[in-house]
């Protein structure tokens, strides 16, 4: 086993770069401010690299299909399960609700 | 591995390949470079990722590599090129 | 402006390449974003409020801070020194914050340009350049860059000569870097406002020289 992790991709074979720019979105914004004020102290839930550790450790496919921001609130979900600040069971009954809130109104 | 190595040594990254979070990069691995720049003592991210306190704080340092004996000519660069990386302690081997 | 596909008018195209926010969400993760937040607040581990205090924070970090820093060290030799010898005590006198992050100013020359990259993930100096460009965090430029880097920088219009030596800083730890360009001839009569004009964001991780003062006059 040689325990490539997913995003350690320096010399990999790729293609051209796109410099197109971005404005980020008000979501992106949103979590990238989230994720800073959850590690960050007075909180300090958890550590940039345990941020890291929970991108890296997606499932491979669910890591080559997303977006940035996309990977960063899969870790954030998966990372507040983990220090037991919120649970999988409440997190999905909500996500229930705030999706027929949305898609009706 | 607590004393300090010295800007100038010449150094070879450990070639191993552990699983979990690891911030030595896999291109590097057992790869030979020089000390350029101690950057002091930083908690160990590898454990720092997994909720542990990263302690003791581990000596991080600077390593120059030339890019001709990292890629064996396997890549696209200039005779005088180099590369460098920030590499804790703990994955390097003085030579 | 002439108006003739009934665009808006007044509203010129610079912003093209710039994609349009997201009104409505459509994809998981957004309604996930939305979940999490509402949990959050809810339980009163974050605030609304706290959540758009840190993007304006966000939003008042950019590479214009940076470009200040650089065109300082370029008109004060005193203070280039001391930011490459002290990166994070020189940018805290200039007023900012670089809380536990080590920043590192490397200084390029005609015979050594250094060009910054993290292939582990996006690590980048953000207090100094705010969020990172999307090329950045691509896989395309972080795989390439240590192993083609002049082609890569040719893909950002920059040709150095052979002579110089291109160091591909690979920035895998706990220090951010800061690339100081080389200053462009024509410039001495330059104040330092004028001066940090002609530092961009991509001079300063290192895909581009500083721009050329004649070229932005004309």
């Amino acid at each position: 086993m040689n325990n490539r992790l997913i995003s350690d991709i320096g010399g990999l074979p790729e293609g051209p770069l796109d410099l197109s720019e971005h404005e980020p979105t008000m979501t992106e914004r949103r979590i990238d401010a989230m994720m800073m004020l959850l590690r960050a102290k007075p909180r300090s839930f958890w550590a940039s690299d345990e941020n890291r550790r929970t991108i890296e450790s997606l499932e491979p496919d669910t890591y080559k299909k997303s977006e940035y921001y996309e990977r960063w609130v899969l870790a954030m979900k998966d990372l507040l399960i983990e220090k037991g600040i919120l649970t999988d069971a409440e997190i999905e009954s909500k996500l229930i609700e705030v999706r027929s809130r949305m898609e009706t109104s | 591995m607590s004393d300090q190595l010295k800007v100038g040594s010449k150094v070879r990254i450990t070639n191993a390949y552990p699983p979990g979070h690891i911030r030595t990069p896999f291109f590097l691995r057992g790869k030979e470079g020089t000390i350029i720049r101690h950057f002091g003592k930083y908690p160990n991210p590898e454990r720092l990722a997994y909720g542990l306190n990263g302690l003791p704080k581990l000596n991080l340092y600077q390593v120059l590599f030339d890019m001709e004996s990292t890629w064996q000519g396997d890549g696209s660069f200039a005779a005088n090129d180099t590369l460098t990386a920030d590499i804790y302690e703990t994955w390097l081997e003085p030579i | 402006m002439t108006n003739t596909h009934g665009s808006h008018t007044g509203h010129d195209h610079s912003h093209a390449d710039f994609q349009p926010d997201i009104k409505e969400p459509k994809e998981d993760w957004e309604f996930l974003e939305i979940t999490l937040r509402e949990l959050l607040v809810d339980k009163g581990i974050l605030s609304a409020r706290e959540i758009q205090d840190e993007i304006e924070a966000w939003e008042k970090k950019s590479p214009e801070k940076g470009a200040e820093i650089v065109a300082r060290a370029w008109a004060d030799e005193d203070f280039k020194a001391r930011l490459l010898e002290d990166a994070n005590q020189t940018i805290r006198d200039f007023g900012i914050e670089v809380d536990v992050l080590k920043m590192v100013a490397l200084e390029n020359t005609s015979d050594l340009h250094h060009v910054v990259v993290c292939t582990l993930c996006s690590c980048y100096p953000r207090p100094i350049l705010g969020v990172p460009p999307l090329w950045y965090k691509s896989k395309q430029y972080r795989s390439r860059v240590v192993r083609e880097p002049r082609a890569v920088l040719n893909e950002f219009g920059t040709s150095l000569t052979k002579d110089t030596e291109v160091r591909v800083v690979d920035s895998t730890a706990d220090c951010r870097y800061l690339v100081i360009p080389v200053r462009p001839s024509g410039t001495e009569n330059m104040t330092e406002q004028e001066l940090a004009k002609l530092v961009t964001r991509d001079s300063m991780i290192g895909t581009a020289q500083a721009l050329d003062p004649l070229g932005l006059r004309s």
